[in-house]
C-alpha cells in the first residue's frame, strides 16, 4: 500500500481515510486523535477524540466539559482498532501527556511525532523511539543554528541575575502549559526553595501538574492585596509573556524580563520582545537531536511538518533519506 | 572568554544605565588580570586586535557545511558572526566546559602574535576551542564590530563604581584623567582601584585631564550670590574640548576624553604653544578674523569621522574658542583663580595662530537682571545662553555645585500631536513612554500631521498614566511593538514639545532635527486643530542660521 493511502495531508490537517480520523486537526472534524494538549493541537468541537488520559484532562480543564462529543482515554503502549488501522500512543516527551502517534496497516507503519523533544524534563514521561516506514517529525527548531543549551546552566543565569539586581523582580515568561511547570521545577531541582508566584492564567494547569505527582513547591498567586510593589522585590514570577506587556506587571518593582523559549538563542528575537533576560530553554529538539533521532529511528522516508521544513529536508537529501515537507498549515511556532 | 561574553551577552538586552553599570562593575570585579583589562579596552574602544575579514569567516564556515543550510541559517539570524556561532557546531552537541575554554587575554596574545598566513587556522581552532556565546564574542572583537551601547565614559563609571564606596572609591575623573597614559590590560590601574599599589604615575603629561563642569542655574541660585564675584562669558553651541600639548605631542581630546585628533588636523596642526587648554570646538572662523561661527549643524559635517577630507577641511574649517588654561607649559596651575588662569591663557593664545584660536569674551553685567536679558537675546544666534564663572574659582574637575553656572536661553516649545507610541524598556515596559509626535503640514494628499521628533521624557509618573491610557484605549493601528494612534483635527492628543535646538535634516522626512526634545506638558486643553505647523519649525532653523 502506498502511504498516502494509509495518511495524507488535508486542509483540516492529516487525516486517514481508511480509519477515518484525523491527527491533530485544525478546524472540527468527526474523530480526531490529539497528540498533545497545546491549543493549536488540541481544538474544542470534535465528535470524538481519542487521547492520553492527561492530555484529555488538560483539555477539560482548558475548554470545559463539553469539548468533544466523546472521548477515550488510550494508555502508552495500549493498542486499538479504528475500521482495521491499528493505532497506538508512545511517550513524545514534550509536556505531560504528550504522545506520539503510531499508525499501522498491513505491515505499514507510520509514526506522527507530533510535537517532541529528547532532553530530559521531570515534568512528563521521556521520548521513546520506535521503528518505522514513514517518519513524521516536527521542525520548529529545524535550522542548524538551534542548539539548545543546558537548561540548568540557563536557570543558574537566572540565579546570577537575583544575586545582581536583588531589588527587582524577576519575570520569567513560560508559556501556560508544559514551559511554565518544567521552568518550575527545574528551578527547584536547582535549588531554590523559595516561593515562586505564578499569573493567573497558570494556576489551574500548576494545580493538575501538582495533582500528577510533579512537585513544584512553594508557589503562591501573583496578587497584591496591598499593592505594594515592595512584596516582590527580588521575587521569581512566572507568567504568559503577554501578561508582561499588560498593565498587570505593574504590581511589580522594577521587572526584569525574562523569557523561557528556544527562541531565546537568537539575540534579536530577545531584543524584539524586550527580553533583557533570555532562557534558552525548550520543549522541542533542537538540530542535533532531530538529526540523532531520524539516524536512530532510521525510517524509510522522512515527511516534515511545521516549522522549518526546507532546512531538514534538505538534510535528508545530503543522507539519501528521502523526504518531503507536508506544508500542513495551523500550527504556530509560538508554543515554546 | 567565558565571563566577557557573557557580560556582551547582557548588556546588549540590558537597556538602563544603572544596569549596565552592575553588570560591568561585576564583570571587573570578579575577572582575573589580564582578561578583565582586555574586556575594559574592548569596550572602550581601546583594544588593537589582528582584525579578520567576514569573507574569511564564511570560508571557514563552508569548509564544514553544506552552502544551502548555511544560506537558510543566515536568512533566519541575520548577523554573519551570530549565524557562525551557532551553526559552527553543525549537528554536534555542544560540548565545551568553561573550565577548558582559552581566557580571553590569551586569545588576544595569540591573535597579535600570528602572522599573516597563520590566521585561517588559528581562527578555525579558536572557533573549535570556545562554546556558542564565546565564539560570538570573539567574532565581534576579531571583525571589529562589537555594537552594545557601552561608552567609554560609562566602563570608567564602572570602574569607578568597582572601586568601593565611601572613603575608598575612586572618582571618575580621576580614571579619565589617567586613562590616555595606560595602555592595556591596564593592571596597574585595577591595582590602584583595588586599593593594592599606589596611583600609576604618567610617563607622557599630554593626556587628558578632567574638565570642570557647571551646574544649571535653579529656581533662587542667583538671588543668593553677588554679581560683583562673577564673570560671564557667551556659551557657544559648539563642544567642549581639551587641547593638549607637550614636547611635541599634540592632543585634541572630547569632554569625555575620546581623543579626537585624528578628524582634526586642521585645529591641531595650528597648535603652536605647550600646556592644557579648555575650550569650545565651532566651525566658521575666529573673531579676531572678523568671521561667523557657524551652526552645530555645520560642526556636525565634522564629527564621528576618524579621517577627514580636503574639502572637508575647506568647507568646514574648524577653530577652538578658548575658555581656560589649566598647563602652562607643564607646570600645572589649576590651583590659581579664574581670573589668573584667564591671563596667562590671554597670553597664550595672543601668540596662537588668529584664524585657529581666539579668546572667549566676558560679557560685562552688574546685577543678574541684567544679565538675564543679555541672555534672552544674545548677539549671535550659536550662542546658547551664558557660562557664569566665580573670579577666584580653582579648576576643579566634575560638577561642583557653586564655582560655575550655566544659564541656557529658554528652551523652545511647539504644540505637537501624538502620532505613535512604543512601549519603554525595564521598569517601564509596561508603559507606552516613548511618543512620536507630528505637525501640520500641506503634502500632496492634503494637509497632514507629519512626523517631526520623538520624546520619551519629561513628563511626571502620573502624566504617563495618563499618556499610556490614551495610547491604549486610542489605538489604531499596531506594528510589532509600536501603536498608531488617533490623530484627527478634532480627537487626539497634543503634546507640548520643548528642545533645545533644531537643525536641518536629510535623515528625518520633515528635513528638520530637533536636539533633546521633552514632554513639557500635556495640552489636554487643545485640539489637534491647534497644534504647530511644520512652518513654524523650519521659520526656527532659519532664525537660527542668521
Amino acid at each position: 500500500m502506498k502511504p498516502e493511502a494509509l495518511l495524507h495531508p488535508t486542509p483540516a490537517g492529516l487525516f486517514c481515510p481508511i480509519g477515518r480520523f484525523h491527527v491533530d486537526p485544525v478546524r472540527p472534524v468527526e474523530r480526531a486523535l490529539i497528540t498533545h494538549g497545546h491549543s493549536d493541537h488540541a481544538r474544542a468541537g470534535h465528535g470524538a477524540v481519542l487521547a492520553t488520559r492527561q492530555t484529555l484532562d488538560i483539555m477539560r480543564l482548558r475548554y470545559g466539559d463539553g469539548f468533544a462529543g466523546s472521548q477515550q482515554a488510550v494508555a502508552f503502549g495500549e493498542e486499538i482498532d479504528l475500521d482495521g488501522v491499528r493505532i497506538s500512543f508512545h511517550p513524545a516527551g514534550h509536556v505531560l501527556g504528550s504522545a506520539q502517534i503510531v499508525i499501522e496497516k498491513d505491515g505499514l507503519r507510520i509514526v506522527v511525532s507530533g510535537d517532541y523533544k529528547r532532553g530530559t524534563d521531570p515534568t512528563c514521561a521521556p521520548f521513546v523511539p520506535v521503528a518505522c516506514d514513514i517518519f513524521i517529525t516536527e521542525a520548529t527548531f529545524g535550522l542548524p543554528v538551534f542548539h539548545h543549551p543546558d537548561p540548568k546552566a540557563e536557570i543558574e543565569k537566572l540565579f546570577t541575575s537575583l544575586e545582581q539586581f536583588p531589588e527587582r523582580s524577576h519575570l520569567v515568561g513560560a508559556y501556560a502549559l508544559g514551559k511554565a511547570q518544567r521552568v518550575i521545577r527545574l528551578i527547584r531541582d536547582c535549588g531554590y526553595s523559595e516561593p515562586i508566584f505564578i499569573h493567573g492564567a497558570l494556576a489551574k494547569l500548576c494545580d493538575y501538574y501538582v495533582g500528577q505527582g510533579i512537585d513544584l513547591g512553594d508557589i503562591r498567586p501573583a496578587t497584591t492585596e496591598k499593592s505594594d510593589p515592595s512584596a516582590f522585590k527580588g521575587a521569581v514570577v512566572v507568567g504568559p509573556p503577554s501578561a508582561f506587556q499588560d498593565r498587570w506587571a505593574r504590581r511589580f518593582n522594577e521587572p526584569l524580563i525574562a523569557f523561557a523559549s528556544g527562541w531565546m538563542l537568537v539575540r534579536q528575537r530577545a531584543k524584539q520582545g524586550g527580553v533583557e533576560l533570555p532562557l534558552v530553554i525548550s520543549d522541542h529538539c533542537d538540530w542535533p537531536e532531530l538529526l540523532s533521532t531520524i539516524e536512530e529511528i532510521g525510517p524509510s522516508e522522512v515527511w516534515v511538518t511545521h516549522g522549518r521544513e526546507e532546512a531538514l529536508v534538505r538534510w535528508c537529501e545530503l543522507k539519501n533519506i528521502p523526504a518531503r515537507p507536508l506544508h500542513l498549515v495551523g500550527y504556530e511556532e509560538e508554543g515554546d | 572568554m567565558k565571563a566577557f561574553a557573557t557580560l556582551l551577552d547582557r548588556l546588549v538586552l540590558t537597556p538602563s544605565r544603572n544596569g549596565k553599570l552592575t553588570l560591568l562593575a561585576d564583570y571587573f570585579r570578579d575577572t582575573p588580570d589580564p582578561d578583565r583589562g582586555y574586556g575594559l579596552a574592548a569596550l572602550a574602544g581601546a583594544l588593537d586586535l589582528k582584525s579578520v575579514k567576514p569573507a574569511m569567516l564564511r570560508d571557514l564556515v563552508l569548509e564544514r557545511m553544506d552552502p544551502i543550510l548555511f544560506q537558510y541559517s543566515y536568512d533566519y539570524v541575520g548577523d554573519l558572526a551570530e549565524t557562525i556561532s551557532l551553526v559552527w557546531d553543525g549537528g554536534r552537541k555542544d560540548v565545551i566546559d568553561d573550565e577548558h575554554q582559552p581566557r580571553l587575554g590569551e586569545v588576544v596574545t595569540r591573535m597579535n602574535s600570528l602572522g599573516r598566513t597563520e590566521v585561517r587556522s588559528a581562527v578555525r581552532e579558536l572557533l573549535d576551542r570556545l562554546d556558542t556565546s564565546s565564539r560570538f564574542a570573539f567574532l565581534k572583537l576579531a571583525t571589529g564590530a562589537l555594537r552594545i551601547g557601552v561608552s567609554a565614559r560609562l566602563a570608567k563609571q564602572a570602574l569607578s563604581d568597582m572601586s568601593g564606596s565611601g572613603e575608598g572609591k575612586k572618582d571618575v575623573t580621576e580614571i579619565e584623567t589617567l586613562w590616555h597614559g595606560l595602555t592595556p590590560p591596564y593592571e596597574p590601574l585595577f591595582a590602584w582601584l583595588e586599593g593594592r599599589a599606589e596611583k600609576p604615575v604618567l610617563a607622557t603629561p599630554a593626556i587628558f585631564h578632567s574638565v570642570m563642569l557647571a551646574n544649571p542655574v535653579e529656581e533662587g541660585d542667583l538671588e543668593k550670590l553677588d554679581p560683583a564675584d562673577y564673570a560671564a562669558e557667551w556659551k557657544w553651541d559648539g563642544i567642549r574640548v581639551q587641547m593638549s600639548s607637550y614636547g611635541g605631542t599634540k592632543k585634541l581630546y572630547s569632554r569625555s576624553g575620546d581623543d579626537i585628533t585624528g578628524a582634526f588636523p586642521d585645529v591641531v596642526g595650528a597648535i603652536n604653544f605647550e600646556g592644557v587648554i579648555d575650550g569650545e570646538l565651532l566651525v566658521g572662523s575666529t573673531a579676531r578674523s572678523n568671521s561667523p561661527t557657524r551652526t552645530f549643524s555645520d560642526l556636525q559635517q565634522r564629527l564621528n569621522r576618524k579621517t577627514v577630507t580636503g574639502k572637508m577641511l575647506d568647507d568646514y574649517p574648524a577653530f577652538v574658542r578658548a575658555y581656560d588654561l589649566l598647563f602652562q607649559g607643564d607646570e600645572d596651575i589649576r590651583a590659581e583663580t579664574f581670573f589668573e588662569r584667564r591671563r596667562h591663557l590671554g597670553d597664550v593664545i595672543d601668540k596662537a595662530p588668529h584664524d585657529r584660536f581666539d579668546l572667549s569674551e566676558l560679557v560685562p553685567f552688574s546685577t543678574w537682571d541684567e544679565l538675564d536679558r543679555l541672555r534672552i537675546a544674545p548677539p549671535d544666534p550659536v550662542i546658547e545662553g551664558v557660562m557664569i564663572k566665580k573670579k577666584d574659582s580653582p579648576y576643579q574637575a566634575g560638577r561642583l555645585k557653586g564655582p560655575w553656572f550655566k544659564w541656557k536661553r529658554d528652551p523652545y516649545n511647539i504644540d505637537a500631536v501624538m502620532l505613535y507610541a512604543q512601549r519603554g524598556h525595564g521598569k517601564r515596559s509596561s508603559y507606552y513612554s516613548d511618543f512620536t509626535f507630528g505637525v501640520w503640514a500641506q503634502t500632496p494628499d492634503g494637509e497632514e500631521l507629519v512626523p517631526v521628533g520623538k520624546a520619551y521624557f519629561g513628563f511626571t509618573d502620573a502624566e504617563l498614566e495618563v499618556l499610556d491610557k490614551f495610547v491604549r484605549d486610542n489605538t489604531v493601528d499596531r506594528f510589532g511593538p509600536v501603536r498608531a494612534v488617533r490623530a484627527e483635527p478634532d480627537f487626539g492628543f497634543v503634546l507640548e514639545v520643548a528642545f533645545e535646538g533644531i537643525n536641518r535634516s536629510t535623515r528625518h522626512k520633515s528635513g528638520v532635527a530637533m536636539r533633546f526634545p521633552r514632554i513639557a506638558r500635556l495640552r489636554q486643553d487643545k485640539l489637534p486643530r491647534d497644534a504647530d505647523r511644520l512652518s513654524t519649525l523650519t521659520a526656527m532653523v532659519e532664525a537660527r542660521e542668521g
